[in-house]
Protein backbone atom coordinates (compact mmCIF):
# COMPACT_ATOMS: atom_id res chain seq x y z
CA UNK A 1 0.00 0.00 0.00
CA UNK A 2 2.78 2.36 0.92
CA UNK A 3 4.40 1.99 -2.49
CA UNK A 4 1.11 2.65 -4.21
CA UNK A 5 0.66 6.13 -2.76
CA UNK A 6 3.25 7.86 -4.98
CA UNK A 7 1.70 6.17 -8.04
CA UNK A 8 -1.69 7.44 -7.00
CA UNK A 9 -0.42 10.99 -6.56
CA UNK A 10 1.41 10.90 -9.91
CA UNK A 11 -1.70 9.57 -11.63
CA UNK A 12 -3.88 12.30 -10.14
CA UNK A 13 -1.45 15.15 -10.88
CA UNK A 14 -0.93 13.94 -14.44
CA UNK A 15 -4.69 13.94 -14.94
CA UNK A 16 -4.90 17.46 -13.52
CA UNK A 17 -1.96 18.54 -15.70
CA UNK A 18 -3.57 17.17 -18.87
CA UNK A 19 -6.76 19.06 -18.04
CA UNK A 20 -4.94 22.32 -17.25
CA UNK A 21 -2.86 22.12 -20.45
CA UNK A 22 -5.93 21.66 -22.64
CA UNK A 23 -7.91 24.31 -20.78
CA UNK A 24 -4.92 26.65 -21.12
CA UNK A 25 -4.79 26.21 -24.91
CA UNK A 26 -8.52 26.74 -25.11
CA UNK A 27 -8.15 30.05 -23.28
CA UNK A 28 -5.37 31.01 -25.68
CA UNK A 29 -7.81 31.02 -28.59
CA UNK A 30 -9.18 34.49 -27.77
CA UNK A 31 -7.12 37.67 -27.27
CA UNK A 32 -9.02 38.53 -24.09
CA UNK A 33 -8.41 35.30 -22.18
CA UNK A 34 -5.07 34.41 -23.78
CA UNK A 35 -2.67 35.78 -21.11
CA UNK A 36 -4.38 33.77 -18.39
CA UNK A 37 -4.34 30.75 -20.71
CA UNK A 38 -0.59 30.41 -20.71
CA UNK A 39 -0.55 30.83 -16.93
CA UNK A 40 -3.05 27.99 -16.48
CA UNK A 41 -1.03 25.75 -18.80
CA UNK A 42 2.16 26.70 -16.99
CA UNK A 43 0.63 25.72 -13.67
CA UNK A 44 -0.32 22.32 -15.04
CA UNK A 45 3.20 21.81 -16.35
CA UNK A 46 4.81 22.78 -13.04
CA UNK A 47 2.63 20.37 -11.07
CA UNK A 48 3.40 17.53 -13.50
CA UNK A 49 7.16 18.14 -13.34
CA UNK A 50 7.24 18.29 -9.52
CA UNK A 51 5.09 15.16 -9.20
CA UNK A 52 7.32 13.19 -11.55
CA UNK A 53 10.03 13.23 -8.86
CA UNK A 54 7.78 10.82 -6.94
CA UNK A 55 8.94 8.16 -9.42
CA UNK A 56 11.90 7.87 -7.03
CA UNK A 57 9.82 5.74 -4.67
CA UNK A 58 8.95 3.13 -7.27
CA UNK A 59 12.23 2.19 -8.91
CA UNK A 60 13.32 -1.41 -9.37
CA UNK A 61 16.25 -2.92 -7.45
CA UNK A 62 18.52 -2.73 -10.49
CA UNK A 63 18.11 1.05 -10.53
CA UNK A 64 18.75 1.71 -6.82
CA UNK A 65 22.59 1.96 -7.00
CA UNK A 66 22.17 4.61 -9.72
CA UNK A 67 19.39 6.55 -8.03
CA UNK A 68 21.43 9.28 -6.29
CA UNK A 69 23.28 10.10 -9.50
CA UNK A 70 20.05 9.96 -11.49
CA UNK A 71 18.33 12.47 -9.21
CA UNK A 72 21.24 14.90 -9.24
CA UNK A 73 21.47 14.61 -13.02
CA UNK A 74 17.73 15.31 -13.30
CA UNK A 75 17.93 18.41 -11.11
CA UNK A 76 21.03 19.66 -12.92
CA UNK A 77 19.43 19.12 -16.35
CA UNK A 78 16.25 20.91 -15.29
CA UNK A 79 18.17 23.89 -13.93
CA UNK A 80 20.66 24.17 -16.83
CA UNK A 81 18.21 23.51 -19.68
CA UNK A 82 15.35 25.43 -18.14
CA UNK A 83 17.52 28.32 -17.00
CA UNK A 84 19.28 28.85 -20.33
CA UNK A 85 16.04 28.65 -22.31
CA UNK A 86 14.20 30.95 -19.89
CA UNK A 87 16.97 33.52 -20.08
CA UNK A 88 17.15 33.40 -23.89
CA UNK A 89 13.35 33.49 -24.21
CA UNK A 90 13.08 36.59 -22.04
CA UNK A 91 15.86 38.44 -23.78
CA UNK A 92 15.25 37.65 -27.47
CA UNK A 93 13.89 40.44 -29.70
CA UNK A 94 10.34 40.01 -30.99
CA UNK A 95 11.65 39.97 -34.56
CA UNK A 96 13.82 36.94 -33.74
CA UNK A 97 10.88 35.07 -32.23
CA UNK A 98 10.30 32.57 -35.07
CA UNK A 99 13.80 31.10 -34.88
CA UNK A 100 13.56 30.81 -31.09
CA UNK A 101 10.27 28.92 -31.38
CA UNK A 102 11.93 26.67 -33.96
CA UNK A 103 14.82 26.07 -31.56
CA UNK A 104 12.61 25.24 -28.55
CA UNK A 105 10.54 22.99 -30.77
CA UNK A 106 13.63 21.14 -31.92
CA UNK A 107 14.56 20.61 -28.27
CA UNK A 108 11.20 18.95 -27.62
CA UNK A 109 11.69 16.68 -30.63
CA UNK A 110 15.18 15.81 -29.41
CA UNK A 111 13.82 14.97 -25.95
CA UNK A 112 11.21 12.64 -27.47
CA UNK A 113 13.93 11.03 -29.59
CA UNK A 114 16.19 10.59 -26.55
CA UNK A 115 13.40 8.90 -24.57
CA UNK A 116 12.91 6.52 -27.46
CA UNK A 117 16.67 5.94 -27.43
CA UNK A 118 16.61 4.87 -23.79
CA UNK A 119 13.70 2.52 -24.41
CA UNK A 120 15.35 1.01 -27.48
CA UNK A 121 18.93 0.69 -26.21
CA UNK A 122 17.70 -0.62 -22.85
CA UNK A 123 15.34 -3.06 -24.55
CA UNK A 124 12.48 -1.80 -22.39
CA UNK A 125 9.69 -1.95 -24.92
CA UNK A 126 7.18 -4.70 -24.38
CA UNK A 127 5.75 -6.40 -27.41
CA UNK A 128 5.93 -5.56 -31.06
CA UNK A 129 3.37 -2.72 -30.93
CA UNK A 130 5.38 -0.74 -28.39
CA UNK A 131 8.55 -1.37 -30.36
CA UNK A 132 7.05 -0.06 -33.59
CA UNK A 133 5.53 2.96 -31.84
CA UNK A 134 8.85 3.71 -30.12
CA UNK A 135 10.67 3.56 -33.47
CA UNK A 136 8.07 5.78 -35.12
CA UNK A 137 8.32 8.31 -32.30
CA UNK A 138 12.12 8.17 -32.53
CA UNK A 139 12.00 8.83 -36.27
CA UNK A 140 9.60 11.77 -36.01
CA UNK A 141 11.35 13.24 -32.98
CA UNK A 142 14.83 13.02 -34.50
CA UNK A 143 13.57 14.44 -37.80
CA UNK A 144 11.94 17.30 -35.94
CA UNK A 145 15.17 17.99 -34.03
CA UNK A 146 17.49 18.21 -37.02
CA UNK A 147 14.86 19.86 -39.23
CA UNK A 148 14.10 22.53 -36.63
CA UNK A 149 17.80 23.25 -36.19
CA UNK A 150 18.16 23.85 -39.94
CA UNK A 151 15.03 26.04 -39.86
CA UNK A 152 16.57 27.99 -36.99
CA UNK A 153 19.84 28.41 -38.90
CA UNK A 154 17.97 29.66 -41.97
CA UNK A 155 15.80 32.12 -40.06
CA UNK A 156 18.77 33.37 -38.09
CA UNK A 157 20.75 33.96 -41.30
CA UNK A 158 23.41 31.35 -40.52
CA UNK A 159 22.38 29.56 -43.72
CA UNK A 160 21.67 32.20 -46.34
CA UNK A 161 20.51 30.38 -49.46
CA UNK A 162 18.35 27.33 -49.97
CA UNK A 163 20.66 24.46 -50.89
CA UNK A 164 19.53 22.56 -53.94
CA UNK A 165 21.28 19.99 -56.06
CA UNK A 166 20.06 17.88 -58.96
CA UNK A 167 18.43 14.63 -58.00
CA UNK A 168 17.99 15.82 -54.45
CA UNK A 169 14.43 14.62 -54.17
CA UNK A 170 15.39 11.15 -55.33
CA UNK A 171 18.26 11.10 -52.85
CA UNK A 172 15.96 12.22 -50.01
CA UNK A 173 13.55 9.50 -50.98
CA UNK A 174 16.33 6.91 -50.75
CA UNK A 175 17.35 8.13 -47.28
CA UNK A 176 13.72 7.93 -46.16
CA UNK A 177 13.35 4.41 -47.51
CA UNK A 178 16.63 3.42 -45.86
CA UNK A 179 15.37 4.72 -42.51
CA UNK A 180 12.19 2.72 -42.83
CA UNK A 181 14.16 -0.34 -43.93
CA UNK A 182 16.46 -0.16 -40.89
CA UNK A 183 13.45 0.30 -38.62
CA UNK A 184 11.67 -2.64 -40.22
CA UNK A 185 14.79 -4.77 -39.89
CA UNK A 186 15.02 -3.93 -36.17
CA UNK A 187 11.42 -5.03 -35.68
CA UNK A 188 12.00 -8.20 -37.69
CA UNK A 189 15.15 -9.10 -35.75
CA UNK A 190 13.56 -8.47 -32.36
CA UNK A 191 10.69 -10.79 -33.24
CA UNK A 192 12.82 -13.61 -34.59
CA UNK A 193 16.01 -13.41 -32.48
CA UNK A 194 16.39 -14.98 -29.06
CA UNK A 195 17.89 -11.86 -27.49
CA UNK A 196 15.88 -9.01 -28.97
CA UNK A 197 17.40 -5.57 -29.58
CA UNK A 198 20.27 -5.81 -27.13
CA UNK A 199 22.80 -7.22 -29.59
CA UNK A 200 22.15 -4.54 -32.18
CA UNK A 201 23.01 -1.08 -30.87
CA UNK A 202 24.73 -0.36 -34.21
CA UNK A 203 21.40 -0.74 -35.99
CA UNK A 204 19.74 1.66 -33.57
CA UNK A 205 22.54 4.18 -34.11
CA UNK A 206 22.10 3.78 -37.85
CA UNK A 207 18.35 4.31 -37.50
CA UNK A 208 18.79 7.55 -35.52
CA UNK A 209 21.51 8.71 -37.90
CA UNK A 210 19.30 8.21 -40.94
CA UNK A 211 16.37 10.00 -39.28
CA UNK A 212 18.55 12.99 -38.34
CA UNK A 213 20.09 13.20 -41.82
CA UNK A 214 16.65 12.99 -43.39
CA UNK A 215 15.49 15.97 -41.30
CA UNK A 216 18.47 18.01 -42.54
CA UNK A 217 18.03 17.00 -46.19
CA UNK A 218 14.30 17.68 -46.11
CA UNK A 219 14.68 21.22 -44.72
CA UNK A 220 17.75 22.44 -46.64
CA UNK A 221 16.07 23.02 -50.03
CA UNK A 222 13.04 24.85 -48.62
CA UNK A 223 13.04 28.58 -49.32
CA UNK A 224 12.78 31.28 -46.69
CA UNK A 225 9.28 32.36 -47.68
CA UNK A 226 8.00 28.91 -46.76
CA UNK A 227 9.57 28.85 -43.30
CA UNK A 228 6.32 29.66 -41.45
CA UNK A 229 4.79 26.48 -42.80
CA UNK A 230 7.90 24.46 -42.03
CA UNK A 231 8.01 25.56 -38.38
CA UNK A 232 4.35 24.72 -38.04
CA UNK A 233 4.90 21.25 -39.54
CA UNK A 234 7.76 20.48 -37.16
CA UNK A 235 5.70 21.76 -34.24
CA UNK A 236 3.02 19.24 -35.14
CA UNK A 237 5.67 16.54 -35.64
CA UNK A 238 7.14 17.08 -32.19
CA UNK A 239 3.67 16.88 -30.66
CA UNK A 240 3.11 13.60 -32.48
CA UNK A 241 6.46 12.20 -31.33
CA UNK A 242 5.70 13.17 -27.73
CA UNK A 243 2.31 11.48 -27.95
CA UNK A 244 3.85 8.28 -29.35
CA UNK A 245 6.56 8.15 -26.69
CA UNK A 246 3.80 8.74 -24.12
CA UNK A 247 2.27 5.49 -25.30
CA UNK A 248 5.61 3.68 -24.95
CA UNK A 249 6.03 5.05 -21.41
CA UNK A 250 2.36 4.30 -20.68
CA UNK A 251 1.85 7.91 -19.65
CA UNK A 252 -1.59 9.23 -20.70
CA UNK A 253 -0.70 12.87 -19.96
CA UNK A 254 2.04 12.75 -22.58
CA UNK A 255 -0.23 10.93 -25.02
CA UNK A 256 -3.00 13.50 -24.69
CA UNK A 257 -0.89 16.67 -24.63
CA UNK A 258 1.26 15.42 -27.51
CA UNK A 259 -1.66 14.42 -29.67
CA UNK A 260 -3.59 17.65 -29.00
CA UNK A 261 -0.57 19.63 -30.19
CA UNK A 262 -0.05 17.27 -33.12
CA UNK A 263 -3.61 17.74 -34.35
CA UNK A 264 -3.72 21.47 -33.63
CA UNK A 265 -0.37 21.94 -35.35
CA UNK A 266 -1.55 20.01 -38.40
CA UNK A 267 -4.68 22.17 -38.64
CA UNK A 268 -2.63 25.36 -38.29
CA UNK A 269 -0.31 24.11 -41.04
CA UNK A 270 -3.21 23.41 -43.38
CA UNK A 271 -4.71 26.87 -42.73
CA UNK A 272 -1.36 28.44 -43.52
CA UNK A 273 -0.73 26.42 -46.65
CA UNK A 274 -4.22 27.38 -47.79
CA UNK A 275 -3.34 31.05 -47.29
CA UNK A 276 -0.48 30.53 -49.75
CA UNK A 277 -2.68 28.52 -52.10
CA UNK A 278 -0.34 25.55 -51.94
CA UNK A 279 -0.53 22.06 -50.54
CA UNK A 280 1.71 20.97 -47.69
CA UNK A 281 3.51 18.42 -49.84
CA UNK A 282 4.08 21.17 -52.38
CA UNK A 283 5.81 23.28 -49.72
CA UNK A 284 7.89 20.41 -48.37
CA UNK A 285 8.89 18.59 -51.52
CA UNK A 286 8.94 21.16 -54.32
CA UNK A 287 11.85 23.45 -54.96
CA UNK A 288 10.34 26.87 -54.56
CA UNK A 289 11.50 29.87 -56.53
CA UNK A 290 13.79 28.10 -58.99
CA UNK A 291 12.05 29.52 -62.08
CA UNK A 292 12.89 33.11 -61.18
CA UNK A 293 15.38 33.86 -63.97
CA UNK A 294 13.30 34.74 -67.02
CA UNK A 295 11.06 37.18 -65.13
CA UNK A 296 13.07 40.30 -65.94
CA UNK A 297 11.81 41.01 -69.44
CA UNK A 298 8.07 40.91 -68.71
CA UNK A 299 7.92 44.10 -66.70
CA UNK A 300 7.37 47.45 -68.39
CA UNK A 301 7.74 50.91 -66.92
CA UNK A 302 10.23 52.57 -64.62
CA UNK A 303 10.91 52.81 -60.95
CA UNK A 304 9.93 56.31 -59.83
CA UNK A 305 11.65 57.39 -56.62
CA UNK A 306 10.16 60.14 -54.49
CA UNK A 307 10.99 61.97 -51.25
CA UNK A 308 9.72 60.65 -47.92
CA UNK A 309 8.42 64.06 -46.91
CA UNK A 310 6.33 64.47 -50.09
CA UNK A 311 4.80 61.05 -49.61
CA UNK A 312 3.97 61.89 -45.97
CA UNK A 313 2.22 65.13 -46.94
CA UNK A 314 0.28 63.41 -49.74
CA UNK A 315 -1.07 60.91 -47.20
CA UNK A 316 -1.93 63.71 -44.77
CA UNK A 317 -4.42 65.08 -47.34
CA UNK A 318 -5.76 61.68 -48.42
CA UNK A 319 -9.11 60.45 -47.13
CA UNK A 320 -8.10 56.86 -46.58
CA UNK A 321 -4.82 54.99 -46.24
CA UNK A 322 -4.17 51.26 -45.98
CA UNK A 323 -0.77 50.24 -44.64
CA UNK A 324 0.78 46.94 -45.71
CA UNK A 325 3.60 46.14 -43.29
CA UNK A 326 6.14 43.42 -43.98
CA UNK A 327 9.17 41.88 -42.41
CA UNK A 328 11.36 44.78 -43.58
CA UNK A 329 9.50 47.06 -41.16
CA UNK A 330 10.34 44.75 -38.29
CA UNK A 331 13.99 44.54 -39.32
CA UNK A 332 14.24 48.32 -39.25
CA UNK A 333 12.45 48.38 -35.86
CA UNK A 334 10.04 50.91 -37.39
CA UNK A 335 6.77 49.76 -35.75
CA UNK A 336 6.79 52.47 -33.05
CA UNK A 337 7.45 55.26 -35.55
CA UNK A 338 4.83 53.83 -37.88
CA UNK A 339 2.17 54.00 -35.19
CA UNK A 340 3.27 57.56 -34.34
CA UNK A 341 2.79 58.48 -38.02
CA UNK A 342 -0.60 56.73 -38.04
CA UNK A 343 -1.74 58.71 -35.01
CA UNK A 344 -0.77 61.93 -36.80
CA UNK A 345 -2.82 60.93 -39.84
CA UNK A 346 -5.77 59.95 -37.66
CA UNK A 347 -5.61 63.31 -35.91
CA UNK A 348 -5.88 64.90 -39.38
CA UNK A 349 -9.01 62.88 -40.09
CA UNK A 350 -7.47 60.27 -42.36
CA UNK A 351 -8.99 56.80 -42.14
CA UNK A 352 -6.02 54.50 -41.53
CA UNK A 353 -6.11 50.72 -41.51
CA UNK A 354 -3.52 47.94 -41.52
CA UNK A 355 -3.72 45.02 -43.95
CA UNK A 356 -1.89 41.90 -42.85
CA UNK A 357 -1.06 39.06 -45.17
CA UNK A 358 -1.38 35.62 -43.55
CA UNK A 359 2.28 34.86 -44.15
CA UNK A 360 3.70 38.34 -43.50
CA UNK A 361 6.82 37.98 -41.42
CA UNK A 362 8.62 34.74 -40.83
CA UNK A 363 5.88 33.07 -38.82
CA UNK A 364 2.09 33.07 -39.15
CA UNK A 365 0.66 36.09 -37.37
CA UNK A 366 4.08 37.49 -36.47
CA UNK A 367 3.18 40.89 -37.94
CA UNK A 368 0.14 41.09 -35.65
CA UNK A 369 2.37 40.49 -32.64
CA UNK A 370 4.89 43.12 -33.73
CA UNK A 371 2.18 45.75 -34.27
CA UNK A 372 0.62 44.85 -30.93
CA UNK A 373 4.04 45.36 -29.36
CA UNK A 374 4.08 48.91 -30.77
CA UNK A 375 0.65 49.53 -29.23
CA UNK A 376 -1.49 49.44 -32.39
CA UNK A 377 -5.04 48.59 -31.31
CA UNK A 378 -6.14 45.42 -33.00
CA UNK A 379 -9.39 46.80 -34.39
CA UNK A 380 -7.23 48.73 -36.87
CA UNK A 381 -5.64 45.48 -38.06
CA UNK A 382 -7.41 43.61 -40.86
CA UNK A 383 -6.72 40.23 -42.39
CA UNK A 384 -6.49 39.65 -46.14
CA UNK A 385 -10.07 38.50 -46.80
CA UNK A 386 -11.60 41.34 -44.80
CA UNK A 387 -9.84 44.23 -46.48
CA UNK A 388 -8.74 43.13 -49.95
CA UNK A 389 -11.78 44.52 -51.75
CA UNK A 390 -11.28 47.93 -50.13
CA UNK A 391 -8.00 48.71 -51.89
CA UNK A 392 -9.80 49.81 -55.06
CA UNK A 393 -11.63 52.55 -53.16
CA UNK A 394 -8.63 53.63 -51.11
CA UNK A 395 -6.55 56.73 -51.84
CA UNK A 396 -3.15 55.48 -50.75
CA UNK A 397 -1.62 52.09 -50.11
CA UNK A 398 1.59 52.38 -48.09
CA UNK A 399 3.72 49.27 -48.47
CA UNK A 400 6.51 49.11 -45.90
CA UNK A 401 9.12 46.38 -46.14
CA UNK A 402 6.75 43.96 -47.84
CA UNK A 403 7.31 42.60 -51.33
CA UNK A 404 6.11 39.14 -52.35
CA UNK A 405 2.75 39.52 -50.60
CA UNK A 406 1.82 42.47 -52.85
CA UNK A 407 3.28 41.09 -56.09
CA UNK A 408 0.56 41.13 -58.78
CA UNK A 409 2.43 38.35 -60.61
CA UNK A 410 0.66 35.99 -58.22
CA UNK A 411 -2.60 36.91 -59.96
CA UNK A 412 -1.47 37.23 -63.56
CA UNK A 413 1.74 35.40 -64.38
CA UNK A 414 1.38 31.65 -64.59
CA UNK A 415 5.12 31.11 -64.84
CA UNK A 416 5.79 32.90 -61.56
CA UNK A 417 6.70 30.68 -58.62
CA UNK A 418 4.18 32.49 -56.45
CA UNK A 419 1.35 32.21 -59.00
CA UNK A 420 -1.94 31.47 -57.26
CA UNK A 421 -0.90 32.73 -53.86
CA UNK A 422 -3.53 35.15 -52.53
CA UNK A 423 -1.99 38.62 -52.36
CA UNK A 424 -2.99 41.98 -50.97
CA UNK A 425 -4.25 44.04 -53.93
CA UNK A 426 -2.19 47.11 -53.07
CA UNK A 427 -1.71 47.79 -56.80
CA UNK A 428 -5.43 48.62 -57.11
CA UNK A 429 -5.21 51.61 -54.80
CA UNK A 430 -5.25 55.04 -56.46
CA UNK A 431 -1.73 55.75 -55.24
CA UNK A 432 0.92 53.36 -53.96
CA UNK A 433 4.02 54.24 -51.95
CA UNK A 434 6.59 51.52 -51.42
CA UNK A 435 9.13 52.05 -48.68
CA UNK A 436 12.14 49.90 -49.43
CA UNK A 437 15.83 49.70 -48.66
CA UNK A 438 16.91 49.35 -52.27
CA UNK A 439 16.08 47.63 -55.54
CA UNK A 440 16.56 44.16 -54.07
CA UNK A 441 14.12 41.35 -54.59
CA UNK A 442 11.86 39.78 -52.00
CA UNK A 443 12.47 36.56 -50.13
CA UNK A 444 11.09 34.55 -53.05
CA UNK A 445 13.72 36.17 -55.30
CA UNK A 446 11.42 37.54 -58.00
CA UNK A 447 10.76 40.96 -59.54
CA UNK A 448 7.66 42.86 -58.52
CA UNK A 449 5.59 44.53 -61.27
CA UNK A 450 3.78 46.64 -58.67
CA UNK A 451 6.89 48.81 -58.24
CA UNK A 452 6.90 49.66 -61.95
CA UNK A 453 3.21 50.61 -62.07
CA UNK A 454 2.08 54.10 -63.11
CA UNK A 455 0.44 54.73 -59.74
CA UNK A 456 3.47 53.69 -57.73
CA UNK A 457 6.33 55.71 -56.24
CA UNK A 458 9.33 54.28 -54.46
CA UNK A 459 10.58 55.78 -51.21
CA UNK A 460 14.09 54.45 -50.69
CA UNK A 461 15.65 54.12 -47.29
CA UNK A 462 15.55 52.39 -43.97
CA UNK A 463 11.89 52.11 -42.87
CA UNK A 464 12.45 53.83 -39.54
CA UNK A 465 14.42 56.74 -41.07
CA UNK A 466 11.75 57.20 -43.77
CA UNK A 467 8.97 57.27 -41.19
CA UNK A 468 10.79 59.86 -39.11
CA UNK A 469 11.03 62.08 -42.21
CA UNK A 470 7.32 61.58 -42.92
CA UNK A 471 6.41 62.49 -39.34
CA UNK A 472 8.56 65.63 -39.49
CA UNK A 473 7.00 66.69 -42.79
CA UNK A 474 3.44 66.28 -41.54
CA UNK A 475 4.22 67.98 -38.22
CA UNK A 476 5.85 70.91 -40.05
CA UNK A 477 2.68 71.26 -42.07
CA UNK A 478 0.52 71.38 -38.96
CA UNK A 479 2.66 74.16 -37.47
CA UNK A 480 2.57 76.35 -40.56
CA UNK A 481 -1.20 75.87 -40.85
CA UNK A 482 -1.67 76.94 -37.25
CA UNK A 483 0.52 80.02 -37.80
CA UNK B 1 3.98 0.45 -13.20
CA UNK B 2 2.09 -2.30 -11.43
CA UNK B 3 -0.62 0.00 -10.11
CA UNK B 4 -1.54 1.51 -13.45
CA UNK B 5 -4.03 0.22 -15.94
CA UNK B 6 -2.14 -0.83 -19.05
CA UNK B 7 -2.93 1.34 -22.05
CA UNK B 8 -2.80 -1.05 -24.97
CA UNK B 9 -4.22 -1.52 -28.43
CA UNK B 10 -7.56 0.06 -28.97
CA UNK B 11 -7.63 1.96 -25.67
CA UNK B 12 -4.53 3.84 -26.87
CA UNK B 13 -6.14 4.49 -30.23
CA UNK B 14 -9.27 5.85 -28.52
CA UNK B 15 -7.15 8.21 -26.42
CA UNK B 16 -5.23 9.36 -29.49
CA UNK B 17 -8.41 9.84 -31.49
CA UNK B 18 -10.19 11.86 -28.82
CA UNK B 19 -7.09 13.96 -28.10
CA UNK B 20 -6.57 14.69 -31.80
CA UNK B 21 -10.21 15.68 -32.14
CA UNK B 22 -9.92 17.97 -29.09
CA UNK B 23 -6.87 19.65 -30.57
CA UNK B 24 -8.68 20.15 -33.86
CA UNK B 25 -11.76 21.68 -32.19
CA UNK B 26 -9.81 23.86 -29.77
CA UNK B 27 -7.79 25.47 -32.54
CA UNK B 28 -10.59 25.59 -35.10
CA UNK B 29 -11.93 29.07 -34.47
CA UNK B 30 -8.80 30.97 -33.61
CA UNK B 31 -8.43 34.37 -35.30
CA UNK B 32 -5.30 34.74 -37.46
CA UNK B 33 -4.08 37.46 -35.11
CA UNK B 34 -3.37 34.78 -32.49
CA UNK B 35 -1.62 32.24 -34.72
CA UNK B 36 1.88 33.10 -33.53
CA UNK B 37 1.15 33.01 -29.78
CA UNK B 38 -0.87 29.85 -30.27
CA UNK B 39 1.90 28.10 -32.12
CA UNK B 40 4.34 29.14 -29.45
CA UNK B 41 1.83 28.07 -26.79
CA UNK B 42 1.32 24.62 -28.28
CA UNK B 43 5.10 24.44 -28.58
CA UNK B 44 5.17 24.94 -24.80
CA UNK B 45 2.51 22.28 -24.24
CA UNK B 46 4.46 19.50 -25.95
CA UNK B 47 7.25 20.38 -23.52
CA UNK B 48 5.43 17.93 -21.23
CA UNK B 49 7.90 15.50 -22.80
CA UNK B 50 10.19 16.57 -19.94
CA UNK B 51 8.02 14.48 -17.60
CA UNK B 52 8.74 11.42 -19.75
CA UNK B 53 12.41 12.37 -19.72
CA UNK B 54 12.39 12.55 -15.92
CA UNK B 55 10.74 9.12 -15.72
CA UNK B 56 13.34 7.63 -18.04
CA UNK B 57 16.28 9.30 -16.28
CA UNK B 58 15.14 8.34 -12.77
CA UNK B 59 14.78 4.73 -13.93
CA UNK B 60 18.16 4.69 -15.70
CA UNK B 61 20.29 1.66 -14.81
CA UNK B 62 23.42 2.21 -16.90
CA UNK B 63 25.76 5.05 -17.71
CA UNK B 64 24.51 5.12 -21.30
CA UNK B 65 20.92 5.54 -20.11
CA UNK B 66 22.02 8.24 -17.67
CA UNK B 67 23.72 10.21 -20.45
CA UNK B 68 20.79 9.95 -22.86
CA UNK B 69 18.32 10.62 -20.04
CA UNK B 70 20.26 13.71 -19.01
CA UNK B 71 19.93 15.10 -22.52
CA UNK B 72 16.25 14.17 -22.67
CA UNK B 73 15.56 16.19 -19.51
CA UNK B 74 17.90 19.00 -20.58
CA UNK B 75 16.19 19.41 -23.96
CA UNK B 76 12.70 18.93 -22.52
CA UNK B 77 13.32 21.54 -19.83
CA UNK B 78 14.55 23.92 -22.53
CA UNK B 79 11.36 23.33 -24.50
CA UNK B 80 9.19 24.05 -21.46
CA UNK B 81 11.01 27.11 -20.10
CA UNK B 82 11.68 28.72 -23.48
CA UNK B 83 8.17 28.04 -24.74
CA UNK B 84 6.62 29.58 -21.64
CA UNK B 85 8.88 32.65 -21.59
CA UNK B 86 8.27 33.48 -25.25
CA UNK B 87 4.51 32.87 -25.18
CA UNK B 88 4.06 34.85 -21.98
CA UNK B 89 5.88 37.84 -23.44
CA UNK B 90 3.82 37.79 -26.62
CA UNK B 91 0.49 37.47 -24.89
CA UNK B 92 1.30 40.25 -22.44
CA UNK B 93 1.36 42.59 -25.44
CA UNK B 94 -2.07 41.52 -26.54
CA UNK B 95 -3.35 42.31 -23.09
CA UNK B 96 -2.40 45.93 -23.57
CA UNK B 97 -3.97 46.23 -27.00
CA UNK B 98 -7.01 44.28 -25.82
CA UNK B 99 -7.98 47.31 -23.78
CA UNK B 100 -7.07 49.74 -26.53
CA UNK B 101 -9.96 49.49 -29.01
CA UNK B 102 -12.19 51.63 -26.76
CA UNK B 103 -9.64 54.45 -26.87
CA UNK B 104 -9.12 54.02 -30.59
CA UNK B 105 -12.79 54.53 -31.29
CA UNK B 106 -12.78 57.73 -29.28
CA UNK B 107 -9.72 59.35 -30.79
CA UNK B 108 -10.94 59.76 -34.40
CA UNK B 109 -14.20 61.18 -33.07
CA UNK B 110 -12.26 63.71 -31.06
CA UNK B 111 -10.12 64.49 -34.07
CA UNK B 112 -12.98 65.40 -36.38
CA UNK B 113 -14.03 68.72 -34.78
CA UNK B 114 -10.46 69.98 -34.90
CA UNK B 115 -10.30 69.14 -38.58
CA UNK B 116 -13.43 71.19 -39.32
CA UNK B 117 -12.12 74.21 -37.49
Amino acid sequence: MFTMLPQLIIGATDLAAAFLLMYGIKRMSSPVTAPSGIFVAGLGMLVAILASFLYIFNVSDAVKPFLTVNISLAVAALIIGGGLAWWSGKKVAMTAMPQMVALYNGMGGGAAGAIAGIELFGNKTQGVTQLIVALLGALIGALSLSGSLIAWAKLDGVIKKPLRVKGQQAFNGIVMLLTFAVGGYIVFMSQSGAAPLLPMPELIYLFFGCALIFGVLMTLPIGGADMPVVISVYNAFTGLAVGLEGFVLQNPALMIAGMVVGAAGMLLTILMAKAMNRSISNVLFTNFGTVAKHKHSNIKGNLKPTEAGDAGIFMRYAASVIIVPGYGLAVAQGQQKLYEFVKLLQAAGVKVRFAIHPVAGRMPGQMDVLLAEAGVPYDLIFQLDDINDDFATTDVALVIGANDVVNPAARTDKSSPIFGMPILNADKAKKVYVVKRGDGKGYAGIENALFYGDNCNMVYGDAQAVLIKMIEAVRGLGLSAAA
Amino acid sequence: MDFQIAITGFVALYIFMLAAFSGWVIIGHVPAILHTPLMSGSNFVHGIVVVGGLFALINASSVQEQVIGFFAVLLGAGNVAGGYAVTDRMLAMFQVSGQKPKHAKHSPAQAHPSQKS
